[in-house]
């Protein structure tokens, strides 16, 4: 709903895509930090607490606590290693294709237990769809990657598909440009047109949340631009967590950042990734409360 | 170094140009492609060379008989016998293969990859031993059909029929469907298999969607090599009791034989004093009956390979 808009933060600062806050926006986030209070009734999607994910005996990634919010974009960031991909595909179960993947804690979905044994784990990906970093459009037609998800679902009139096939691709930022090859393979589109093929894919089935792995990380500038204005545009309808190895990204973005990075594993050699700091986005790039983050921020590691 | 004079210029661009012609490692090369291209033609000139041998030894008897030695049964006079039980029996033990062993061996294959947990002892246990199988000599496999399908399940194949020849072929070739299958089915990129799971497909969605479409060309290549090496096998068909003297009527429970049987019974037989045609002569002309069935069986399989490949692009 329009609790997220009507934020104090965003009354003061309408932040746009390519203005977000950086690091010289230190005293407008000094005061957005200070009048900066959480509205009681905003919907919790996510809810993790004291969880950790193992790789067999590895423990891979530890977070004590972290929430995702409905209509906000999250942001996952920290340097090679640090778990974030590893966290973000526990959301929706994607890691149950690792055979050694295991997930101890608990992450709750609209208070629902994910891991619950009588949780459906196709229908936790129906309603939590994923992008990936690289493009991975299916060998078919443009129309066909659309539908695809929306035929599983039981949507069979033409009619219908057409539909969907169309609201989609105009909420991917794509219909201008395919319209008129709906029938040519999603192999053929350039590297960004894929990604947002994927990205319409993903919306095509309606899902309440959308899960992106640096879905820029193969895409030239002018793509990458292309897809983060579409992410605020999409933000209004879905909840959006995004993994991103670029700070800027992060901070022009989202709304809050998550900053993991690796630690030595206490119990084994190998060093472990951890959630260090969660917070506003502003607030992480201006006045990090961990020194680590703030050696991230600044570009003096990672 | 802001400016460089001319004779410097001069002196640099002919190093470089030394550097940049010089031909001297190209020789390994060259020798190596000689090499291969040398053994590319050694193995073409025994398959021309067998093709020739096999048409040249046969030319005069298909020449006057034709048709008639497709269709003629076997016997005793070399001027009168034909392959048609043995063809009968060999497109049988095809088709067997093709309705029984490959859709065993592809599901087999479609568990052990996709749904079996890999690092499991029991899975590893299991895929050992398929591929231990696939080394098992074709003679041992004639010995357990023998045992497994002429005498225990003889209400089934009534005995030695060419419904027994035809499952022990199936049990043959079975190791060697299921490790191509597998094979084309890991060669399946994970990132499809994430994309179909990311819209929230279930693992039967996915396979029968995304990784068996793109599988299908490598399991097809797969199928060609194993009916290939079923038509072509003679050691199973002598213990399951092929016939080799007269036949006159063919039937799927009554007694059977097949081409390589043919082909290695007439191949040892004497030329009798009155006779036109030699008995090696209708070997040869068997063989090419033979070659004939497999390129049939393969033709096909192209065929559908083909299809497959065009979707797997998208049309």
């Amino acid at each position: 709903m329009s609790n997220v808009d009507t934020s104090p933060a965003r009354a003061h600062v309408p932040i746009t895509h390519s203005h977000g806050p950086s690091m010289t926006d230190a005293t407008t986030a000094q005061t957005l930090t200070m009048i900066d209070d959480e509205p009681a009734d905003e919907t919790i999607v996510f809810d993790i607490e004291d969880l950790s994910v193992y790789y067999g005996d590895f423990r891979a990634v530890t977070v004590d606590e972290l929430s995702v919010r409905e209509h906000e974009i999250t942001a996952f960031i920290g340097p090679s290693g640090c778990g974030k991909t590893t966290m973000l595909r526990s959301l929706n179960r994607m890691n149950d294709f690792i055979d050694i993947a295991r997930v101890e804690g608990s992450i709750t979905y609209h208070g629902v237990d994910l891991y619950d044994p009588e949780v459906n784990a196709t229908e936790v990906r129906r309603r939590i769809g994923m992008v990936f970093q690289k493009p991975n459009p299916f060998p078919k037609s443009i129309y066909d990657n659309v539908a695809y998800g929306p035929r599983l679902a039981g949507v069979k009139k033409r009619a219908e598909l057409d539909d969907v096939v169309e609201r989609s691709l105009r909420g991917a930022a794509l219909w201008d440009e395919v319209k008129d090859r709906l029938k040519e393979s999603g192999l053929g589109l350039s590297g960004g047109q894929q990604q947002r093929l994927c990205i319409a894919r993903a919306v095509a089935v309606e899902p309440d949340v959308i899960l992106m792995d640096e879905p820029c990380s193969a895409l030239d500038p002018i793509a990458t631009a292309r897809i983060e204005d579409l992410m605020q545009e999409m933000k209004e309808t879905y909840t959006i967590v995004i993994v991103t190895h670029n700070m800027q990204q992060a901070g022009r973005v989202s709304d809050r950042t998550a900053f993991f990075t690796t630690e030595v594993n206490p119990d084994g050699e190998r060093r472990t990734g951890r959630l260090i700091e969660f917070d506003r986005t502003e607030k992480i790039f201006s006045m990090p409360e961990d020194e680590r983050t703030e050696q991230y921020i600044t570009g003096r590691f990672g | 170094m802001f400016t460089t004079p001319a004779t410097a210029g001069e002196h640099a661009a002919a190093s470089v140009r030394a550097g940049l012609t010089r031909q001297d490692r190209d020789v390994a090369g060259m020798a190596m492609l000689a090499t291969l291209l040398f053994t590319t033609l050694v193995t073409l000139f025994i398959l021309v060379a067998l093709l020739a041998q096999v048409i040249g030894e046969s030319s005069s008897l298909l020449g006057e008989r034709g048709v008639d030695f497709v269709t003629s049964p076997i016997g005793s006079d070399p001027d009168k016998i034909g392959v048609w039980s043995g063809l009968y029996g060999s497109i049988f033990i095809g088709v067997f293969v093709v309705l029984v062993a490959i859709p065993l061996g592809l599901a087999a294959a479609i568990y052990l990859e996709e749904y079996a947990n890999a690092k499991h002892r029991l899975t590893r246990l299991i895929m050992v031993n398929i591929r231990n199988l696939a080394g098992v000599p074709a003679v041992i496999y004639g010995v357990l059909g023998f045992i497994l399908f002429t005498q225990w399940l003889e209400p089934v194949t009534n005995g030695q029929s060419v419904i027994a020849a035809g499952l022990t072929m199936a049990l043959l070739v079975l190791p060697i469907v299921v490790i191509t299958s597998m094979e084309a089915i890991r060669a399946v990129p994970g990132s499809l298999r994430d994309a179909g799971f990311g819209v929230g497909a279930s693992r039967w969605e996915v396979t029968r969607d995304h990784v068996l479409p793109y599988a299908a060309p490598g399991i097809l290549t797969g199928t060609v090599l194993s009916v290939a090496r079923a038509l072509g096998e003679a050691a199973p068909l002598i213990i399951i009791g092929a016939i080799t003297g007269l036949l006159p009527e063919t039937s799927l429970t009554g007694k059977f034989t097949a081409i390589p049987i043919l082909i290695y019974q007439w191949t040892g037989r004497p030329k009798p004093p009155n006779s036109e045609f030699a008995f090696t002569e209708s070997a040869a002309a068997a063989g090419l009956v033979l070659l004939v069935i497999v390129l049939v069986f393969n033709a096909s399989a192209v065929l559908l390979r083909n299809r497959f490949e065009k979707s797997r692009v998208g049309s």
